[in-house]
C-alpha cells in the first residue's frame, strides 16, 4: 500500500490560496473553519516564503495518541481521519497537532468547542457512514479517495507547489526538481510529520 | 596602537563576527552576476526549526493562531500526556491508595483514648460545613470527570465500548466544566472562613514535636486546627488556585493565550489536579476510617467532649469557657 502524504514546495507557492478556496468549496466546510491554510514567513524580507499547511496524515499521530475517547486512527494508506460521532470536542489534538490542523466550530458558552474537522485528504470521515454517501459528505466532506483521486488542494495547484500523493514519489519529484534548480526549503515539517526528511 | 585604535580594531573584529554568526539566518544566494537572488535566498525549514520553537508567519484569515505554521513541541506534548502523565499520575494515585491502606494495617483507626463522654461540642457551624460539603462533592466530581479524560480510555472505554464511552465522555465534559464554578465557589468560602485558624502559631511546633498525635502516651496540643490540618487547608488553597487558574485558561481555549499558554496550562491542571486528588485522599482517610469521632465534625458538625480534648485541647477550652461550661472529667461519667 502506497503511503499518502503531502508536500509543500515553498520555493515554488505564490501565496494565492486556491488551495484553501478549492478545500472549502470541495468539502463544503463550514464559516470559520479553515482545514488548509497559507502562511507566510519572513513577509516582505529576505527570504519570504509561503507554505500551504493542512493535516499532514504523520505517522505515529500525535492527535490519535493523545485523543481520550480514540476517535483518531490511521488508514492503511496512512491517511488520518477520525469519527466525529465520537469525538467530545476536548480540543486536545490541537495542542498535540505540530500543524495547527484540528479545527472546532463554537457550538457554545465558553470556548466551547464542537466536534473537531480537519483534512481528511479528501477521503471521507471515519465514522460509520457508508463511503461516498450523502450522509458521509455532510458530516466530513469530499471522498475523492474513495474514487481513486488525489485531494482537489493538490491538483488544483497552479504551480505545481502543493504535491499529494505517494510520499516516495512526491519525494523523488521534489528531490528532482532540487537538484535541477540548485536550491530548495526542504520538505516542510516532514521531520516532525514522518520522522524523515527528503535528501536533497 | 593608541587604545583608540585598538578599541576600534576590537569592535570591527566584533562586528564582523556577528554578520558571520547572523549570515545563516538571512542566506542570501548570489547569481552568476554577483547580485543576490531573491529567488534562490532560500530559507531552510529544517535550519528555522533549528533556530526557533515554532515556526509562525503572516496569514490571511482572522484566526491568530493559525499563524504558527510548525510547532515540533506538539510531540513534546504528546509524550507528557500519554508518558509522563500516565504513568506518573496512575504511581502517584494508587501509591498514595497503598500507603493510606498500609497506615490503616499498622495503625488501625485511632481511637478515642478515654472513650466517648457522651457530651458534645460544636466543632463547624451549618454554613462552615455547608462550605466543605460544596467544595468536597465538586472535587470529587472534577476529579472522576477529570481522570476520565487520561485514564478513561484505558480503564472504561474496554468496559463499556467506544460509543458508550464517548457518550459519557461527552457528558463528563460539560459535567466538569460547569462544576468548576461550583468548586471555585467552595474553596473561596473556605479561605475566608478558615483562614483565621489556620494561621501558623507557636503550638504546631509543640504539635510536631509530640508526633502530631499520631504516638501514644503522647498527648499533641492543638489549637482549633492541628499542623496536619492547616498543612491540608495551605497545600488545598494553593492547589486549588493553581488547577483553577489553568482551568480557566483550558476553559476559555486561546483567549489571551497561544498554543505554548495552552500545552503549559494543560500540564499546571493535569500535575496539580494528581497532587490535588493524592492530599485529598489522605485528607478523607484521616476523616473517616482512620481516626473515630473525626467524621462527625463535618457530618453533624457536633464532636465529642474527649476527641476534642484529645485532639484540640487548646481550642476546647477556649470554647468552653466561651460556653460558660465546665471541662470535663478525665474518666467519662458512666
Amino acid at each position: 500500500m502506497a503511503r499518502m502524504k503531502f508536500l509543500c514546495d515553498a520555493d515554488r507557492c505564490i501565496d494565492c490560496n486556491a488551495c484553501v478556496t478549492a478545500c472549502k468549496n470541495e468539502n463544503e466546510v463550514p464559516w470559520g473553519i479553515n482545514r488548509r491554510r497559507v502562511v507566510t514567513i519572513n513577509d516582505g524580507k529576505p527570504g519570504e516564503r509561503s507554505v500551504s499547511m493542512a493535516c499532514m496524515h504523520c505517522t505515529d499521530a500525535p492527535c490519535a495518541a493523545v485523543c481520550p475517547v480514540n476517535c483518531i486512527f490511521p488508514t492503511e494508506d496512512g491517511v488520518v481521519l477520525h469519527n466525529k460521532d465520537q469525538c467530545i470536542g476536548c480540543g486536545y489534538c490541537f495542542y498535540a497537532c505540530p500543524f495547527g490542523a484540528p479545527q472546532y466550530p463554537q457550538v457554545g458558552n465558553f470556548g466551547t468547542r464542537g466536534k473537531m474537522d480537519k483534512c481528511t485528504y479528501c477521503a471521507g470521515g471515519g465514522g460509520p457512514e457508508a463511503p461516498g454517501s450523502a450522509a458521509e459528505f455532510a458530516k466530513y466532506g469530499s471522498n475523492r479517495f474513495g474514487e481513486g483521486k488525489l485531494p482537489l488542494c493538490a491538483e488544483m495547484c497552479s504551480t505545481k507547489s502543493l504535491l499529494a500523493g505517494d510520499g516516495d514519489i512526491i519525494a523523488q519529484i521534489y528531490g528532482e526538481r532540487v537538484r535541477k534548480r540548485g536550491y530548495g526549503s526542504g520538505a516542510w515539517g516532514w521531520t516532525t510529520a514522518y520522522h524523515n526528511d527528503v535528501g536533497v | 596602537m593608541t587604545f583608540l585604535a585598538r578599541f576600534r580594531l576590537a569592535t570591527l573584529v566584533l562586528a564582523l563576527l556577528a554578520v558571520a554568526v547572523a549570515a545563516p539566518a538571512l542566506a542570501q544566494k548570489f547569481g552568476p552576476d554577483g547580485a543576490p537572488n531573491p529567488t534562490a535566498s532560500v530559507t531552510s525549514q529544517r535550519e528555522l526549526l533549528q533556530q526557533v520553537p515554532r515556526i509562525t508567519g503572516r496569514i490571511d484569515i482572522p484566526d491568530t493562531k493559525a499563524g504558527v505554521l510548525i510547532q515540533p513541541a506538539g510531540r513534546t506534548w504528546d509524550y507528557f500526556h500519554q508518558v509522563l502523565l500516565r504513568w506518573g499520575g496512575a504511581i502517584v494515585i494508587l501509591g498514595t491508595v497503598a500507603l493510606l491502606a498500609i497506615a490503616y494495617l499498622i495503625l488501625g483507626r485511632l481511637p478515642i483514648s478515654a472513650g466517648r463522654s457522651g457530651q458534645k461540642v460544636v466543632r463547624f457551624k451549618a454554613f462552615e460545613r455547608f462550605a466543605h460539603w460544596l467544595t468536597a462533592a465538586s472535587f470529587v466530581i472534577l476529579g472522576l470527570t477529570g481522570l476520565n479524560i487520561t485514564f478513561g480510555k484505558a480503564v472504561l472505554l474496554p468496559l463499556v465500548g467506544p460509543d458508550t464511552f464517548a457518550a459519557i465522555s461527552q457528558a463528563a465534559k460539560y459535567v466538569h466544566n460547569f462544576t468548576s464554578f461550583a468548586f471555585v465557589a467552595g474553596l473561596v468560602l473556605i479561605l475566608v472562613i478558615f483562614l483565621r485558624d489556620n494561621l501558623l502559631e507557636k503550638v504546631d511546633i509543640d504539635w510536631l514535636k509530640q508526633g502530631g498525635g499520631f504516638i501514644k502516651n503522647r498527648h499533641a496540643p492543638s489549637g482549633r486546627f492541628n499542623f496536619g490540618e492547616k498543612m491540608v487547608f495551605w497545600l488545598s488553597i494553593a492547589a486549588g488556585i493553581a488547577v483553577s487558574a489553568s482551568g480557566f485558561l483550558l476553559l476559555f481555549p486561546f483567549y489571551g493565550t497561544d498554543i505554548l499558554g495552552m500545552q503549559l496550562a494543560q500540564v499546571v491542571h493535569a500535575v496539580t489536579a494528581i497532587l490535588f486528588i493524592a492530599l485529598i485522599l489522605g485528607h478523607i482517610y484521616i476523616g473517616t476510617v482512620g481516626m473515630e469521632g473525626a467524621f462527625e465534625a463535618m457530618g453533624t458538625g457536633e464532636v465529642d467532649l474527649n476527641w476534642a480534648k484529645e485532639h484540640h485541647d487548646q481550642w476546647l477550652a477556649k470554647k468552653l469557657a466561651g460556653e460558660g461550661r465546665a471541662e470535663p472529667t478525665a474518666t467519662p461519667a458512666e
